[in-house]
C-alpha cells in the first residue's frame, strides 16, 4: 500500500491532516502552534540539523496548509529556511578525473573553457563555459557532473533563480503554478498554497448541505489515484466528508470536446484551453498567440458553471492532480464558478483528518461522462476527443493535431507557430509530462497510469460524447 | 410544469438519459414543449429509488420501461389541470 511517491509529499501531508483535523474540531486556533511538536517530538531530529530547526520550518508548513503568504499572489511559494541552498555552481570536474591522455573534453568543448593542471587533470574556466554539457557526455569516466539545483531543473520555464541569501526565488512573472518544482524539490522548499481550510469551512457552514450545496468535481486522473482502494470507496469517502454529491469533471471534458471542435473548424487554427498552466504559459511567453488559444472555459469551469447555473444554491470543490488549477480558479473569468480547489495529496489528508479509512467503505458510483471526457486526463486524449467531436456533429475538418506533451514540447510548438512554420492547425498543450496524471498534486506517479486512465474510460457507461452529453441540454 | 430528472452517477448508470430522451420525444410527439419544462440536476439525494424525476417538486421513481406510464398517468394529468 504506497500512498505518495516521496517522503517530502508524506510530511506535507501529516500537516495537513493535522490542520484539517483541529479546523474539523474547531480547535486549530488554539492548537496551531503545537502542530509542529505533535510532528517531531522528542529531542532528536530525523530530518535537519536539529527539533527546532526542523520544527520552525514545520511551522511555515503549517502557514501553507493554511492558506501561505496571502501577500504573495503566486500559489506556488517558496519555504526560505527549508531551501538546503543546493550546489548549483553548473559543470564541474569531479575527482574522478584521471588526467588521461585522450582530452575528449576539451576537444568538443567548443568554446576552449577546457585546461589542464600539472596533474593532466581536467578544469572548466567559468568564463568562458556555456553549460552545453558536452565535456560531460564525451568524458569515458562519467568525471564531469553538472551540480544544478533541481528546482532549477524541474522549472523548464525558467522561472527560478538564487536569491542574495543562496535560497530558490521564484519570477512570478514567469512561473505558470505547474507545480514541477513542488514535486522535484528533495527538501520540500517549495509548496502550493493550500484551500483545505476553505473547503473545510465550506462543508461546515452548508450544515450537511441544507444552507446550500457543496457540489465536488473530480477530475479523471483519480482513476490513477488511491491505487490502494477502489474508486467507488473514494466516493463514498468524499460523501463521508460531507459534499453533497460527486460529479466527473470529465462531463465538462466532454462539454469543451464539442464547443472547442467547432470553434477549430470555425477559427482554423487553435490551441487547447484545458490545462491552465499551459495557457498561463501562452500569456506571459506569446501574448501575441493568446487569440488562438480556445476562448472555452477549461473543464473545470464548464461543468462548474452548468451547475451554479442550474443551482443558484451551489457550492463548487474541484479536486485534480493540478496546482495550476488553484491559480485558475482565482481568475476573473472563473472565480464565480469555482469555490475551491484542492489536490489529490489533499485529498487523502481530509480523509484521514476525519478518520476515514475508505478501504472500509462500501462503494458508490461515479459514472456522468463519456470514454473521450475521461482520456483528457493523459496526453493525447483531448486530441482524441476533438476528433471524435468533429465527426460526431458531422463537420468535415481535418486536424493536424500536434500534442504536446509537457511545457517544454509547447514551447517549441508555440515558438514555431510564432514564426509561422508550424504543420499543424491545433495545438494540444498540456503542461505536465503525461497530462494531468504527472500533475504535482497526484499522490503518484507511474508507468500504469495512463493505462488506468484509459481502462477507467473504457468502463464509462456512455461510448459516445454526444450521449454524454445530451442529458444537459 | 417543471419536470426535473436526476442525471447523477447513481441514476445515470440506472438509464436516466433513456428516460429523458423518452420524455423528451413525449413531449415532442404530443405538441407540449411550450407547457413542460424539462431540466436536470446532480442529485436528489434518493439514490435508491433512481431514476429520480420531480414534478414540480413532487418525487417520482421511474425506469426507462416505465416512462411512457409515468408520463400518461402523471404529466398528462397535471397538464390537462394547468
Amino acid at each position: 500500500m504506497k500512498k505518495f511517491d516521496t517522503k517530502v509529499q508524506y510530511l506535507k501531508y501529516k500537516v495537513l491532516r493535522e490542520v484539517a483535523r483541529h479546523a474539523w474540531n474547531d480547535t486549530l486556533i488554539e492548537k496551531v502552534l503545537d502542530i509542529p511538536k505533535t510532528i517531531v517530538p522528542g529531542k532528536t531530529s530525523t530530518m535537519r540539523c536539529c527539533v527546532y530547526k526542523e520544527r520552525a520550518i514545520l511551522a511555515e508548513r503549517v502557514k501553507m496548509a493554511m492558506g501561505g503568504d496571502k501577500e504573495n499572489k503566486n500559489v506556488i511559494q517558496v519555504i526560505d529556511i527549508a531551501c538546503d541552498e543546493c550546489p548549483a555552481a553548473g559543470y564541474e570536474v569531479t575527482d574522478s578525473c584521471r588526467g588521461c591522455l585522450a582530452h575528449r573534453c576539451e576537444d568538443v568543448c567548443k568554446r576552449g573553457a577546457i585546461s589542464f593542471d600539472h596533474n593532466h587533470v581536467a578544469h572548466i574556466d567559468k568564463s568562458k563555459c556555456v553549460e552545453c554539457g558536452m565535456c560531460a557526455k564525451v568524458c569515458p569516466f562519467s568525471a564531469i557532473i553538472n551540480r544544478k539545483r533541481p528546482c532549477q531543473l524541474a522549472c523548464k520555464v525558467k522561472a527560478i533563480s538564487i536569491n542574495e541569501d543562496n535560497a530558490a526565488s521564484i519570477d512570478d512573472s514567469k512561473c505558470i503554478q505547474c507545480g514541477a518544482c513542488v514535486y522535484q524539490c528533495p527538501f520540500g522548499a517549495i509548496t502550493d498554497r493550500s484551500y483545505i481550510l476553505d473547503v473545510i469551512d465550506l462543508i461546515k457552514k452548508s450544515n450537511h448541505n441544507q444552507k446550500y450545496k457543496v457540489y465536488v468535481l473530480v477530475a479523471p486522473s483519480i482513476s490513477s489515484q488511491f491505487s490502494y482502494a477502489k474508486l467507488g470507496q473514494v466516493i463514498t469517502g468524499l460523501k463521508e466528508l460531507g459534499f453533497f454529491t460527486v460529479i466527473e469533471a470529465a462531463l465538462g471534458a466532454d462539454m469543451v470536446a464539442m464547443k472547442e471542435s467547432k470553434e477549430l473548424a470555425e477559427k482554423g487554427f487553435l490551441t487547447s484551453s484545458c490545462c491552465p498552466a499551459f495557457v498561463q504559459f501562452v500569456k506571459q511567453q506569446f501574448p501575441k498567440l493568446l487569440e488562438y488559444v480556445s476562448h472555452n472555459l477549461s473543464p473545470m469551469a464548464m461543468l462548474a458553471k452548468y451547475i451554479k447555473d442550474n443551482d443558484s444554491n451551489a457550492k463548487v470543490v474541484f479536486i485534480g492532480p493540478c496546482t495550476a488549477k488553484k491559480a485558475e480558479a482565482q481568475l476573473d473569468s472563473v472565480k464565480d464558478y469555482v469555490d475551491a480547489v484542492l489536490t489529490f495529496e489533499e485529498l487523502q489528508a481530509m480523509f484521514d483528518s476525519k478518520d476515514i479509512d475508505i478501504t472500509t467503505l462500501g462503494e458508490d458510483v461515479l459514472d456522468n461522462a463519456s470514454y473521450f471526457g475521461r482520456i483528457f486526463a493523459r496526453s493525447g486524449g483531448l486530441t482524441d476527443a476533438v476528433k471524435q467531436a468533429l465527426s460526431e456533429q458531422n463537420i468535415d475538418f481535418n486536424v493536424n493535431p500536434v500534442v504536446c506533451d509537457g511545457i517544454e514540447q509547447c514551447k517549441i510548438a508555440l515558438l514555431k507557430k510564432s514564426k509561422n512554420v508550424l504543420d499543424a492547425n491545433f495545438i494540444e498543450g498540456m503542461a505536465c509530462i503525461g497530462g494531468c496524471i504527472g500533475g504535482a498534486g497526484c499522490l503518484t506517479h507511474g508507468e500504469k497510469s495512463k493505462t488506468d486512465v484509459d481502462k477507467y474510460g473504457h468502463e464509462a457507461y456512455e461510448k459516445t460524447i454526444g450521449d454524454a452529453i445530451s442529458l444537459l441540454k | 410544469m417543471k419536470i426535473t430528472v436526476c442525471i447523477g452517477s447513481s441514476c445515470h448508470i440506472k438509464g436516466s438519459r433513456q428516460v429523458v430522451e423518452q420524455l423528451q420525444y413525449l413531449i415532442a410527439e404530443k405538441n407540449l414543449g411550450d407547457k413542460i419544462e424539462l431540466g436536470g440536476t446532480f442529485c436528489m439525494g434518493k439514490c435508491q429509488k433512481g431514476v429520480c424525476v420531480t414534478i414540480n417538486d413532487e418525487f417520482y421513481s421511474v425506469t426507462p420501461e416505465t416512462v411512457d406510464e409515468f408520463f400518461n398517468t402523471n404529466v398528462l394529468a397535471k397538464v390537462k389541470q394547468c
